[in-house]
């Protein structure tokens, strides 16, 4: 058996950072475990620039993004392992892990970060009738074939779904010499960013159709075409509406799910909303000295606070190892009328430092008013210009105030339109 | 004649009107609700820009393409001259990050830097 204080599950941007803080915290003794080839995670191909603005204060492409924190892996000598698969976690923090050259690992961690990302909802999540023809993909699928293989999927080709990976690929086929004929989307807007819509399709006359579907697939080796319909505000297709468009690809965009197979297998308390782990302050789980940060926690809408969260948890899992970690006392906070959720969903009142709460909304609000409040009472109220379902939107908790708070206090956060 | 535009400079995305005289020259800018959107505007009407990502193909490498960009924003209606001037070009394993690829693309003064490592096979 290998000894590791830490033990990292994944190798993208949020393990990388994880891992980087913990070192930095003072431990050193840690593992990056990491299913692909390469370190880097999902960014290596998401080649479009736009990472980086908040962290960085640049523009930087996925890749460009990714590799500022390999370097900086290699260059702090924290150990890695790719092509290597996790396979379990035990109750006593024990990793199994699987690749080519060591066979089986078993590994002891004091503490586990899990940061294993997310994955697309394939076709099967959504009921769409019709044949099982080549030509169905998701869009990620399609980004790996274009940005890392070098092979176009496609010629003529539909997206399903308006989310920024589907309106990126929209413009990526668009450019390498494909034809977009349309992109639908459900819901009645995109959740795309705003710059995404303009740059990804107005800029390429690729049609946006809100309220949306595909409703049949065609074709019998390879997708012949498909039929669209619009949907009325219960997102049912309207008999009558229906169109044919022919095509050759359908790519789904249609929601990421955080991957946590591992986790919920070791019994760690999930959420229902963010589909992650329900976490303190420092991301730490049900599960002692467990923690998760990154797109397994909760689907971000930028790489830049996954870094910023990772290193909470780096830093969270550094103090437990380390054994600054007192005996908590819980509040829990929780998001109503029209907060769809909040991360951390509970905080040590006896933290020492302000606490940022991270959520998201579940409609779009012009000049709406946040509002925090402690037991029923407003503690804090601020103006938004603007919010909407695809931008992660955050609150500051200032130490002062949290240490104000009893235990089993509870935090609300609201939206007043 | 009048020409509107969705800003994208912050998530706000106001829609600006921009008139424009017979010259293509700006008269006025109404609809915006900062300064950034002003010059957005009046970019967007003149002299478009847009940064290119794309691949270039590679010889030898682990992969058979390698990611970049432009290394700076160029013409919008260039765009597609550049993606075929790109899809004509090959390099040689291995790539470093920042190495140009491809200088002064079709004399628009922008180079073409590799975005990722490609290691040689």
């Amino acid at each position: 058996m290998l000894n590791y204080d830490i033990v990292v599950i994944g190798g993208g941007p949020a393990g990388m950072a994880a891992a980087l803080k913990a070192k930095e915290c003072g431990v050193d003794s840690i593992l990056i475990l990491e299913r692909a080839e390469t370190l880097g995670g999902i960014l290596e191909q998401c080649i479009h620039t736009g990472f980086g603005l908040h962290y960085f204060g640049e523009e930087l492409s996925g890749p460009e993004y990714a590799d500022r924190f390999i370097q900086l892996v290699n260059e702090k000598k924290i150990e890695y392992k790719v092509d290597t698969m996790a396979l379990q976690i035990t109750e006593s923090n024990v990793v199994y892990a699987v690749n080519k050259e060591d066979g089986l690992l078993e590994i002891q961690a004091k503490a586990v970060i899990l940061a294993m990302g997310c994955r697309e909802r394939p076709r099967g999540a959504l009921n769409i009738a019709g044949t099982r023809a080549a030509g169905v993909m998701s869009a990620g699928t399609a980004q790996k074939y274009v940005n890392i293989d070098g092979y176009m999927p496609g010629k003529k080709v539909v997206i399903l779904g308006s989310g920024d990976i589907g309106l990126i690929m929209a413009r990526r086929m668009t450019l390498e010499g494909a034809e977009v004929k349309v992109v639908c989307e459900l819901m009645p807007y995109s959740s795309g960013l705003t710059r995404n819509i303009v740059q990804c399709l107005d800029d390429f006359g690729i049609p946006l159709r809100l309220s949306c579907t595909v409703v049949e697939i065609h074709g019998k080796d390879r997708v012949e075409g498909v039929t669209i319909a619009n949907v009325d505000e219960k997102l049912r297709p309207i008999k009558g509406t229906e169109q044919y468009i022919e095509c050759d690809t359908l790519l789904l965009s249609v929601g990421l799910i955080p991957e946590n197979e591992l986790t919920r297998e070791v019994g760690i308390e999930l959420d229902p909303v963010t589909k992650g782990a329900v976490v303190d302050e420092f991301r730490e789980t049900s599960h002692k000295g467990v923690f998760a940060c990154g797109n397994v926690l909760h689907v971000h809408d930028l790489v830049d606070y996954v870094t910023l969260e990772s290193q909470t948890a780096g830093e969270g899992a550094a103090k437990y190892v380390l054994g600054k970690k007192d005996a908590p006392e819980y509040i829990t906070t929780k998001g109503v009328n029209g907060v769809r959720y909040i991360v951390p969903q509970k905080v040590n009142i006896k933290n020492d430092d302000d606490v940022k709460l991270y959520f998201r909304v579940g409609q779009t609000y012009k000049n709406a008013k946040v509002v925090v409040k402690y037991n029923g009472n407003e503690i804090i109220s601020k103006k938004r210009p603007r919010l909407a379902p695809g931008e992660m939107e955050n609150v500051v908790i200032k130490n002062d105030i949290l240490k104000s708070f009893a235990a089993d206090g509870v935090i609300e956060i609201s939206v007043e339109a | 004649m009048q020409k509107n535009i969705i800003c994208v400079s912050c998530p706000m995305g106001c829609g600006i009107t921009v008139e424009l005289n017979d010259n293509g020259e700006v008269v006025s800018v109404s609809g915006n609700t900062c300064k950034r959107g002003d010059a957005y505007a009046r970019t967007e009407c003149t002299n478009p820009v847009r940064s290119l990502a794309t691949t270039v193909k590679v010889d030898g490498g682990i992969h058979n393409v390698v990611p970049c960009k432009s290394a700076g924003p160029i013409p919008k209606a260039r765009m597609m001259d550049c993606m075929n001037e790109i899809a004509k070009a090959e390099v040689k394993a291995p790539v470093i990050l920042g190495d140009i690829l491809i200088e002064n693309i079709l004399g628009t003064g922008i180079n073409i830097v590799a975005t990722n490592h490609c290691p040689a096979k």
